[in-house]
């Protein structure tokens, strides 16, 4: 040893680093891609690898040719908005709706802030709304699941759209949503983007998330509570005009959003209260759509809402400081 | 085992102690040793030795610059060669006094007996006057006089003292043999430390990775039967040890922004410091020697050693068997709040605990990449401070928001930059801002004293 090595403390680093933090976060996705897979088919496989492909691919060029800075696409975060995008869409979506997605994803919503870390927004809902908006045939017809085990395809609306499409026919809730087993919403959704396919998944991907403490709970056990909360004053009301607390939970995404979209690091507050006020009004923002909105599901634009306020909340809600009040 | 520890923030960094087994030893004393005048915080001690004086062992050779300063004896005998600056630990050049050892003879009145005298004398503040005499300083690491920590500013009232065996840093075990092997006195020094803040009770707390410090502790206390004194079992999170954390922990008081210890009624000592309280009251042997960790994955033999102030590094170093081929980094002191040493030449203070040796694996920061927001910074900040914002005010060099949002509060623990995925440089950043904040804190302070005296006149 010739030279000392001189620099300001600590001298030493916890293990984890913004790579090894999202490879925990695609670890956590993988039950509920296998799930739609194994429900969805080769078909599913093929949504995934497209997504998954152009979002890295897309931010590998913007950082070559355009930005002309070093790549990050070994951070994993591509990866994730891939997964993420793909699981947000049927699995009927062609590949150049996707490819589309991506674009808006990673092209508008991510890199044009300025990557990784810099946007306001959730870069897959984005890219997942854009197409929501650009493309609702694509978006909002859902084919019954053929499955690598194969029955056959019958196409038809998710069940929250079946459920405004029956209310504007006259039909009760209770009639529309007798049509549902509540266990098969939990095992294997009925219909839907593909990622929400069996909520169990999702919810093991979330608990291993919390355990390797990659996130908090709150934020989503926030917009669980205030969902659960929100649909059961409603339903207590007019349960023949609004659909019932269980059904809200399972349905339309929201718990594919609230485990993996609303606990984004970079779009969700840093202070615990601010995550629990930000998963309220995702939770309210959601509900509201859904009953009184024009789109039958409503927890990727509650979310992005909830995002705009996203630096207002971390200047409101601080944790408290030692010895100050 | 009910496991106490702070309120806010943290973290878990491995312990690392592999040095625990291994017992203290005294080091050979060196053939020259360059005892700095500046071993503690405050103003610097002036040399009252010439060139060419013979000195003994604890012999008085620089006295206290003020009140917040300390008396300075010889570690060694032997003749002053030189009072002249020499490039301190930081590299900075600092005065030194140099002296060539000759033998070992102690100054009369010096106890070298390992007889334990563990009768408390009455005099609270003969107690306080010989702490002084012996030149003690917090041997924690922050250095500050100790009895000038003991002599509370009228109006504010000690409640408790706590003595501090957390070491919460990682690899550092010269407390925890301390408390092994001299536990007796440790426990004195606690005694006489209750009896100077006037008879209060007593914590000594030690983490829970030192069960045997522990049980050990408890049989002493049991058997030396002072009263008002118990152990604490603290959880392993860092910075356990931080003064205002363990007050926190052990008290459930926070100590305010800019406020001392003692505005909450704490006083808190090191182990290290209570031994050293123990030699100076009951044995009249001021502070010459410490304990020094050496320790480091990369480094052949693992020691805990007993050394005069003074010593070069190199010395220790040398009778170690040399520096490992891989290490790229010295630490004096722990990985997480250690400073780098710079050269090798330089000589221990008192405050000197421990060299710690880093492989450039162990130790290379990584490329710092975009915050990701994901607030690790935040939740592992003990002051309950925003790291990631402070960083950006600082890099800013907006000053008054720096102040606004408290970076003059970081305590510099390092759990900010351990703790971030991104590897962005937050305590070097926040170092800075907290430099021109509390300057700027001073300079009012200093302007509103002139304007007071003014308006008297």
């Amino acid at each position: 040893m010739s030279k000392l090595l001189v620099s300001p403390s600590p001298h030493i680093h916890s293990k984890d680093s913004t790579k090894s933090l999202m490879l925990d976060v695609v670890i956590a996705l993988i039950p509920a891609v296998i799930c739609s897979v194994v429900f969805y088919g080769w078909q599913e496989l093929l949504v995934l690898g497209v997504s998954v492909a152009s979002c890295v691919l897309l931010e590998w060029a913007i950082t070559k040719y355009m930005l002309k800075a070093p790549s990050t696409i070994g951070d994993l975060s591509a990866v994730i908005t891939g997964i993420l995008l793909a699981l947000n869409v049927p699995y009927t979506t062609p590949w150049w709706v996707i490819f589309i997605g991506a674009v808006v994803a990673i092209g508008v919503a991510k890199m044009t802030f300025g990557g990784i870390g810099q946007n306001i927004w959730n870069p897959a809902l984005v890219g997942r709304v854009f197409l929501l908006v650009s493309f609702p045939t694509y978006m909002t017809t859902w084919n019954a699941p053929k499955g690598l085990f194969g029955a056959d395809a019958v196409s038809g609306p998710t069940p929250l759209g079946a459920i405004q499409e029956g209310l504007m026919k006259g039909s009760t809730v209770q009639e529309l949503t007798s049509a549902y087993d509540y266990k098969d919403l939990l095992f294997a959704n009925l219909g839907g983007s593909a990622g929400e396919v069996c909520a169990l998944a999702l919810l093991a991907g979330f608990v291993y998330l919390c355990i390797r403490k990659v996130i908090k709970p709150w934020i989503t056990l926030s917009i669980f509570a205030t969902v659960a909360v929100t649909s059961l004053i409603f339903w207590g009301i007019h349960p023949a005009r609004f659909t019932d607390p269980l059904f809200n939970l399972l349905t339309g995404g929201l718990i594919l959003g609230a485990c993996f979209m609303a606990t984004d690091y970079v779009t969700s507050p840093m202070s615990v209260k601010g995550g629990i006020v930000f998963g309220i009004g995702i939770g309210f923002l959601t509900m509201m759509i859904r009953y009184f909105g024009s789109y039958p599901e409503g927890v990727s634009f509650a979310i992005l809402i909830m995002n705009s306020v996203v630096p207002l909340l971390n200047m409101w809600f601080k944790q408290k400081k030692f010895g100050r009040k | 085992m009910s496991k106490h520890t702070f309120s806010i923030g943290g973290v878990h960094p491995h312990d690392n102690k592999i040095s625990r087994e291994c017992a203290l030893e005294p080091l050979p004393i060196a053939p020259v040793v360059y005892i700095g005048v500046s071993q503690h915080i405050g103003a610097p001690s002036v040399p009252c030795v010439a060139v060419g004086d013979k000195v003994k062992v604890g012999q008085v050779i620089a006295e206290p610059g003020g009140f917040v300063g300390a008396f300075i004896h010889s570690s060694v005998s032997g003749t002053v060669k030189s009072i002249a600056p020499r490039a301190d630990l930081a590299g900075r050049a600092t005065t030194h006094i140099e002296i060539a050892v000759e033998g070992d003879e102690w100054l009369e009145g010096i106890d070298t007996s390992d007889t334990l005298i563990t009768a408390i004398p009455d005099d609270a503040k003969a107690i306080v006057e010989k702490i002084r005499l012996g030149g003690v300083v917090g041997l924690g690491g922050a250095t500050f006089p100790t009895h000038v920590k003991l002599s509370p500013p009228p109006g504010s009232k000690c409640e408790r003292v706590i003595i501090n065996g957390c070491e919460c840093e990682p690899y550092l075990t010269s407390d925890f043999r301390t408390l092994l092997e001299k536990g007796e006195q440790v426990v004195v020094g606690a005694a006489l430390l209750q009896k100077a803040m006037g008879g209060v009770p007593c914590t000594i707390a030690i983490e829970e990775n030192k069960p045997e410090a522990i049980a050990h502790i408890r049989e002493v206390i049991a058997k030396l039967g002072y009263k008002d004194m118990d152990v604490m079992v603290m959880k392993m999170m860092y910075p356990q040890g931080g003064e205002k954390q363990l007050i926190d922990a052990v008290m459930h008081r926070q100590v305010g922004s800019g406020a001392l210890p003692i505005s909450v009624g704490a006083v808190v000592q090191n182990v290290a410091t209570a031994l050293a309280v123990y030699e100076a009251v009951q044995k009249n042997k001021p502070v010459i020697d410490n304990s020094v960790t050496v320790t480091g994955e990369c480094f052949p033999r693992q020691a805990n050693l007993i050394v005069r102030v003074g010593t070069p590094l190199q010395d220790i170093i040398d009778y170690l068997g040399g520096i490992p081929a891989d290490a790229v980094k010295i630490i004096s002191g722990g990985p997480m709040m250690g400073r780098a040493v710079a050269n090798l030449q330089a000589a221990t203070v008192k405050g000197t605990g421990a060299l710690l040796f880093l492989t450039e694996k162990q130790t290379r920061r990584a490329p710092e990449t975009n915050c990701i927001r994901c607030g690790k910074c935040a939740d592992a900040c003990p002051m309950g401070l925003e790291p990631f914002l402070l960083n950006k005010l600082s890099k800013a060099a907006d000053w008054e928001a720096c102040e606004a949002n408290a970076a003059q509060d970081c305590i510099e623990c390092g759990c900010c930059l351990y703790s971030c995925p991104a590897q962005i440089p937050l305590l070097d950043n926040i170092r800075v801002g907290k430099g021109f904040v509390l300057s700027a804190i001073r300079a009012r302070a200093a302007a509103a004293k002139a304007a007071a005296e003014a308006a008297k006149k």
